[in-house]
């Protein structure tokens, strides 16, 4: 068979195109992006015909992979840890509702907050909804759980959550590949009332999903995902180990060279193996727990009182309560000791990221700025995406960033608590995902703000992905009620600075809400498009 | 045979075409590799690295220990030594001696070039110069890994076959551009180590 060098998002991709997956929905984010860009580039899933178009956001992604399992064929929605809150209605509700076709949800959590606002655990969702969890502790089960899953979900008729942290989903290896299956053809759900959750039918379906639920444990005990090895065949061992996730890996490293042989438990599919665990905890003194993300396993073993005082990780300070795992830390938790030889000098000094040269972002920076010095400090919301920067010197702009599209309603509220001018802004795929009900809350009563609009036509923070309300921003603000006279469209350039400020301060001291569309092209997807043009012309010629 | 490389820059620099070389190379020499890299946030001209590791047997952890590092190999000198306590005690730091400078409080160059040099093992080169003199400053990265080449665990010819088909695409110009920025960032290196 074939092998390919994979990131770990790519090969969850392979993973369901050769398992037989006919769409996949996703809004991106990091570290879950490149998962759908490798469908979308893949030449396999083009001549199959999988869809892997945008999503606007992670609900739309959710539900319309819910809609393509209705009709029984196999999807995949894919978002970064954060996505899976908006997307948490539909999330929670598909498992009551089960699937018909088999249906994976990929969240890509983000430990130490590489690229995030928080680091919160999937794996709570995955217990939440009562849904089976499989997490990959390298490249090749990120491939099989993939290709497996989404079969095993058609089985337990439930969606399945495949959790993952960064450093798997941006790190590559050698991955092999299994036979291609084929797609399902459309098929209805056996139960036409399946998929209505009125109440009488929800607690049906919740029964159902409990004793499925209890199913699954033992399921998780059969797991290839879920292995007990080392265990003393007479007497207790002073040390056993859980290791879920990629954690296992970090393990691995440090016991190459050991001589103690540590029980293990490697876990890779939930809920928990309670035999397994049952069978590690009766043979050891201590349990050690290493899982990447929150402490839920640890949680769950040692229990609110912590009678029997037995195990260990990050609540009891052995492992760092925060941040992501690494070989080191995994080291000091054994007892061993880690080496440094040299420091970093301190002549090195941080080097944040910052908005690029030319960028349309920081020309309306510099005319709110104005702005901001005349009308007083601390009244600019923002969101996320590039633009974000803004909070960074030179410009120090914005005040905040909390969730996709909470500028405008941010500013909705501090408008009516009293503040005023306030300002929002917020880019257009942010504006797309989340931000037009929050728009439409501010039109309803007439609240004094200025919104920002920058568009920069692309999802630029992500790489430069297609961004859904692209050529549509102006009629969505129309269409929701924002007066036309106060829809003012400019061109962020340095030449139009005065322009800028000038429309500023028209707008502000408009007591209603006034959108401001400050749209030029981003420079990245700008010089990308020139570069492929000339590479277009010249095989041409 | 185990072999741990750090590659440094900062985002924009394009460092994943150097591990991309390798990583070819690394394959065609039947080894297996883990290599973890940097998406998101900080590309957009902030400090990124990639571990990159290469071993005769499969490899376990994606990310590379403290103090266990055979080689660092970075395009821009103050961010070579951002990751020195991975360095390991016989291991290498490869460094370009020309700086990015899109901070207010870039610290000064000598500063930085003294605690380059206060490591043993270390090349310091114009990437960049070295790149013009050969055709084209474009290929600075290539020299980079030219100069690093003589301590990586992988035949040169190997590296040469990783270039080969990384640049296949872009043409026969670019290809033997790149092959020459290979040689003469070696050639700087063996001379001077
Ligand atoms: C719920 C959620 N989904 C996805 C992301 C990841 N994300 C952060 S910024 C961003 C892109 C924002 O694009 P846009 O608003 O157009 O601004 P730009 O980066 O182009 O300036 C995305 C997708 C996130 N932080 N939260």
């Amino acid at each position: 068979m074939e092998k390919l060098l994979l990131l770990g998002a790519e090969a969850i991709a392979q993973g369901a195109i050769d398992g037989g997956v006919s769409g996949v929905y996703a809004y991106p984010g990091t570290p879950s992006t490149e998962i759908t860009e490798y469908v979308q580039s893949s030449g396999i899933a083009k001549s199959k015909g999988i869809h892997s178009r945008w999503s606007t956001n992670e609900k739309t992604a959710v539900e319309a992979a819910l809609g393509m399992s209705y009709a029984g064929k196999r999807s995949i929605a894919c978002m970064k840890h954060v996505g899976l809150n908006v997307a948490a209605d539909p999330f929670m509700n598909s498992a009551i509702t089960g699937v018909n076709g088999g249906m994976l949800v990929v969240a890509a959590d983000d430990p130490s907050m590489h690229s995030s606002q928080n680091e919160q655990d999937s794996r709570y969702y995955g217990n939440f909804a009562l849904m089976p969890v499989l997490e990959p502790s390298n490249q090749q089960e990120a491939y099989d759980m993939a290709y497996d899953g989404l079969e095993f979900s058609e089985k337990c008729e439930l969606p399945v959550l495949l959790r993952l942290t960064t450093r798997l989903s941006h790190s590559r290896a050698s991955v092999m590949l299994k036979t291609p299956k084929p797609e399902n053809s459309v098929k209805f759900p056996k139960d036409p009332i399946q998929f209505v959750l009125l109440p009488a039918n929800a607690r049906k379906r919740y029964k159902i999903l409990l004793r499925t639920n209890a199913e699954l444990e033992n399921i998780s005990d059969e797991s290839v995902y879920n292995r007990l090895f080392n265990l003393p065949e007479n007497g207790k061992s002073e040390l056993g180990i859980i290791a879920c996730g990629i954690a296992y890996n970090y393990l691995m490293e440090n016991l190459n060279d050991e001589k103690v042989k540590y029980p293990i438990l490697k876990i890779g599919q939930y809920p928990l193996p309670k035999k397994l665990i049952n069978e590690l905890y009766n043979k050891c003194d201590k349990i050690l727990v290493l899982e990447d993300g929150y402490p839920i396993v640890e949680e769950s073993l040692r229990g609110l009182l912590n009678l029997e005082n037995k195990v260990k990780g990050r609540l009891d300070g052995t492992i760092p309560r925060d941040g992501e795992l690494n070989p080191d830390i995994v080291a000091t938790a054994l007892g061993k000791s880690t080496k440094t030889f040299f420091e970093v000098p301190k002549v090195v000094v941080a080097r944040p990221p910052e908005l690029c040269n030319g960028c349309s972002h920081r020309d309306i920076y510099t005319a709110l700025n104005v702005l901001i010095e005349e009308y007083g400090h601390q009244k600019v919301f923002s969101d996320i995406g590039c633009y974000t920067l803004g909070a960074l010197p030179p410009f120090n702009s914005i005040n905040s960033c909390v969730d996709m599209g909470a500028s405008i309603t941010m500013a909705k509220g501090a408008a009516d608590a009293g503040l005023h001018p306030v300002f929002a802004v917020i880019g257009d795929s942010t504006f797309a995902h989340s931000g037009i009900t929050s728009l439409l809350d501010a039109v309803n009563e007439n609240s004094p703000i200025t919104v920002i609009i920058s568009d920069n036509a692309t999802t630029g923070m992500t790489g430069g992905q297609e961004s859904a309300a692209t050529g549509k921003i102006e009629n969505i603000c129309q269409g929701i009620g924002v007066d036309p006279e106060h829809i003012r469209i400019v061109t962020p350039l340095r030449k139009n600075h005065d322009e800028l400020v000038s429309i500023l301060r028209e707008e502000v001291n408009y007591k209603g809400v006034s959108v401001i569309i400050a749209r030029r092209e981003c420079i990245q997807t700008a010089a990308r498009a020139k570069k492929a043009e000339i590479a277009k012309n010249k095989e041409s010629k | 045979m185990k072999y741990d490389i750090i590659l440094a820059g900062v985002g924009g620099q394009g460092i994943l075409s150097i591990a991309a070389a390798i990583g070819w190379a690394a394959l065609d020499s039947k080894l297996f590799i883990k290599q973890s890299e940097v998406h998101g946030m900080s590309q957009r001209g902030g400090a990124v690295q990639s571990n990159l590791r290469i071993s005769s047997e499969e490899i376990a952890s994606d990310l590379i220990s403290f103090g266990s590092a055979d080689l660092i190999l970075s395009v821009e000198p103050m961010e070579s030594l951002r990751y020195l306590p991975f360095l390991s005690d016989k291991g290498w730091l490869v460094s370009n001696s020309k700086p990015f400078v899109n901070i207010n409080n870039y610290p000064p160059l000598e500063d930085i070039y003294s605690e380059i040099k206060k490591i043993k093992n270390h090349i310091l080169i114009d990437a960049e110069k070295t790149a013009k003199e050969i055709g084209n400053y474009r290929a600075s990265n290539i020299v980079m890994l030219g100069a690093a080449s003589p301590f990586i665990d992988i035949t040169y010819a190997s590296l040469e076959k990783g270039i080969k088909t990384i640049f296949a695409r872009k043409g026969e110009e670019v290809v033997s551009l790149n092959l020459r920025a290979l040689e003469a960032g070696r050639k700087f290196a063996e001379d001077t180590r």
